[in-house]
């Protein structure tokens, strides 16, 4: 260093200025946008809906904090991510589901799913549908436990059922029984404003659009992953339904059923277990929606979007190294090939 | 080379540009301060030798630095006096090189100069001679010999000029200032170096957040009978940069490691071609420059011509002073070089002088990547900054030179736009570094 150096004068590499953009405030507007499909979730699924996303969000952060403490990490809670991941969490679970087994997925979700990694950035999988998966395989019955439901049914009377709607018509294709919904326009609008069983915060399809709205003006989001996603949904159902009507839903029921919408608006779009370019985006969004279609119509499962969303998080490393920019003054290709790592 | 069929939306950033705090004010001379410090390393290749010893009396305009080298450029004395001291002096990069002190006599008295006002019947080797003779080297910052780059070899046809006035870079207004003050100088000075190369087609680039600089030049540039043109370009960050304003401009692209004549252009900053018309037309070598002084710490923000080896202490001073300043950049904000005193010198390429308050300035904490992308939406060289500075943080310098750090052009967008905050450009340089060292030992 030069004696003389001014101690008023920091020295550091350039660029000296910077756009501001920081994670707290990524995650902070994740945060933000959750709270339209709260606001619903709290208006049906009422005390259930407060309990389990306190515990979640609770149970997360301290997580979080316990882990960074165990391994004398500074790095604290403080980016908010783990907020992020005890809402999103919570938006997966059933209203009935017991809080202690809540705070089991915020164990394995933060710990199993990001901290053994190495904390945020360092996680393969969305840690939430971790969290979620594990709860779905250790507890089955109490994660498909729904509260009862009055709907629209086709008997055009009310009826009270404790299946969601993707579940009851899984349900009814197995046993050969009628379609327990007639899928009319009431029933779709009731649906998509979130009247229907499910998940605490993937039942309405329109408080999740309102909240990717703002995210997409943020900038945080692009179309890509969504659009992509939904959009190959929507095309393998209208196929589907075109050549055996007997045994599908309409497409616009897809649409607005089970966790699609949240799963591909903020779960599918979570940057860190995402690709990082818009062409690797695509690719992407359409390997979950094939995914999520193929489970959804012929898996065992009624829904898919957790798995679907979990595999495509395995092949994002993948999709990065084949969906590299061109570089400048290199013609051709992507140089995907000639890297050694 | 294959003319692209689709150009992709060419990748930038838009930083808040802050011209306004010194655009409107126009060029003022800083009179002749008590001492100047005049480097020999002000361009790119091997610094030049001295050729002056202490108590030596020099004119100004006299040659007290010899290129040493193909790739280097001759040192004027900015002022006619006395020489304290020939030493070495840390540059505004940091490592030392040899510096002559120079103590002005006050006299400011010319050496002999040679003009040349009939260069359009001059042969262009004699005229690139001149230009060597004075020194000049590109004023926007990389500080290229101007001779080396007016000798093509004879197998590279150069079919376009682009006279470069595009000033990306936030804050600075130099050569804006130069534009509106002095159009018909930058004008002449690249009809010289168009002559110079007998290229036919003349491009002036400013970005379109210059309309005023845009109508100053198109002004002169009417009467002129070839085809030549003011192109207004898209403001985006880094637009000023050669191959990137070329791909903007002819829709060429400059081959990585490649250079501009590759491509059949030659790129040369607007101050550039002011400093070669003085070279020609009155002989007089490159010894002053406009320097932007600026920053809200700096109490009255201005244009200042001043002469090379000026420090920045005396530039401050006539600005008003610094209040509040945490720290000081010679250039924009950046690519600039953040400076450790106010003991750095005005150099050839020293555009601007910044100084930002401490809440202007970038934390130093660092996230882990989130990978979100931004910094490939961003990144000109269509890099991968976000997995460059994994390899790099793990010093795993082969997987980072597989991934073509070698064509990072260190312009600070993927820094720029990093929610975690990463040191990206520190990274590449690092990675830049070994991959050059690994070259040369080949």
């Amino acid at each position: 260093m030069n004696p003389q150096a001014d101690p008023r004068f920091v020295v550091s590499p350039s660029p000296h200025v910077h756009s501001g953009v920081t994670v707290r405030r990524i995650m902070l507007d994740v945060v933000i946008a959750m709270l339209p499909a709260l606001a619903v979730a709290l208006w049906f699924f009422g005390w259930n809906a407060l309990r389990l996303v306190s515990a979640c969000v609770v149970g997360c952060v301290a997580v979080e904090w316990l882990c960074r403490r165990g391994m004398r990490r500074d790095i604290g809670v403080t980016d908010l991510s783990a907020v992020v991941t005890g809402m999103l969490l919570a938006f997966n679970l059933p209203p009935t589901l017991p809080t202690w087994m809540a705070v089991v997925g915020c164990a394995v979700a933060v710990g199993l799913g990001k901290q053994v990694f190495g904390g945020i950035g360092y996680n393969p999988f969305n840690p939430a549908l971790v969290g979620r998966v594990a709860l779905t395989i250790s507890f089955p019955v109490a994660m498909t436990r729904w509260t009862p439901w009055r709907v629209p049914s086709p008997l055009s009377i009310e009826a009270v059922t404790t299946a969601t709607p993707l579940g009851a018509v899984k349900t009814a294709l197995s046993s050969g029984e009628p379609m327990p919904y007639a899928f009319d326009g009431r029933t779709l609008l009731d649906f998509f404003l979130g009247n229907q069983n499910g998940c605490l915060g993937e039942v309405s399809a329109a408080a999740l659009l309102l909240g990717a709205a703002y995210l997409l003006a943020r900038g945080w989001i692009s179309w890509h992953i969504p659009v992509t996603y939904v959009g190959t949904v929507a095309l393998l159902a209208a196929a589907v339904r075109a050549t055996d009507p007997a045994h599908s839903i309409p497409v616009a029921a897809h649409l607005v059923t089970g966790g699609l919408m949240l799963g591909a608006l903020y779960m599918a779009t979570d940057m860190v277990t995402s690709p990082m370019t818009k062409r690797g985006h695509l690719v992407f969004g359409a390997g979950c929606g094939v995914l999520t279609f193929v489970i959804r119509q012929w898996g065992g499962y009624p829904e898919g979007v957790s798995f679907s969303i979990l595999l495509m998080n395995a092949c994002t490393p993948l999709i990065n190294r084949y969906t590299r920019p061109r570089v400048f003054g290199h013609g051709g290709r992507s140089p995907a090939r000639k890297t050694t790592a | 080379m294959v003319p692209r069929l689709f150009h992709a939306r060419p990748r930038g950033v838009h930083p808040d540009d802050r011209k306004a705090l010194s655009a409107a004010m126009p060029v003022e001379t800083l009179p002749l301060p008590s001492i100047l410090r005049v480097s020999m390393a002000q361009h790119l290749g091997a610094p030049a030798t001295p050729v002056v010893k202490k108590g030596e009396a020099v004119r100004r305009g006299q040659r007290i630095g010899a290129a040493s080298g193909f790739i280097s450029a001759h040192v004027h004395a900015p002022t006619s006096g006395t020489v304290k001291a020939v030493q070495d002096a840390p540059t505004l990069s940091g490592p030392p090189a040899p510096a002559v002190d120079i103590e002005p006599d006050g006299e400011d008295a010319w050496t002999d100069l040679q003009p040349c006002p009939a260069w359009r019947n001059t042969p262009a080797a004699a005229l690139v001679e001149r230009i060597a003779e004075a020194g000049v080297v590109g004023m926007g910052g990389a500080g290229f010999p101007t001779h080396v780059k007016l000798q093509p070899p004879p197998e590279k046809h150069i079919d376009t000029l682009i006279i470069n006035g595009a000033e990306c870079e936030p804050y600075l207004t130099a050569d804006y200032r130069l534009m509106l003050e002095d159009p018909q100088r930058i004008w002449t000075g690249a009809c010289i170096i168009a002559h110079v190369l007998g290229v036919e087609r003349v491009r002036i680039a400013i970005e379109d957040n210059k309309p005023d600089a845009i109508a100053a030049m198109a002004g002169v540039v009417r009467e002129f009978k070839g085809d030549a043109a003011v192109v207004s370009l898209e403001t985006l960050y880094p637009q000023g940069a050669e191959k990137q304003q070329i791909r903007a401009l002819l829709g060429r692209e400059v081959p990585s490691g490649g250079l501009p004549m590759d491509v059949g252009a030659l790129v040369e900053n607007v101050a550039t071609a002011c400093a070669v018309h003085d070279a020609v037309l009155t002989g007089q070598p490159l010894i002053e420059r406009i320097v932007t002084v600026t920053g809200t710490p700096v109490q009255r923000p201005k244009n200042v011509r001043a002469r090379i080896g000026t420090c920045f202490n005396d530039l401050a001073g006539f600005c008003g002073g610094l209040k509040g300043a945490a720290k000081l950049i010679a250039g924009g904000p950046m690519m600039g070089l953040a400076q450790p005193s106010l003991d750095g010198a005005v150099t050839k390429t020293a555009s601007g002088v910044l100084a930002l308050a401490s809440e202007e300035c970038t934390a130093f904490e660092s996230l882990p990547c989130i990978g979100c992308g931004r910094c490939i939406a961003a990144c000109p060289a269509g890099l991968v900054p976000a997995e460059l500075s994994l390899y790099l943080e793990a010093e795993d310098y082969e997987a980072a030179a597989a991934c073509h750090v070698m064509d990072c052009i260190e312009c600070g967008c993927c820094a720029y736009v990093c929610p975690a905050r990463r040191p990206m450009v520190q990274h590449m340089r690092r990675g830049k570094a070994w991959a050059a060292a690994r070259s040369r030992s080949r």
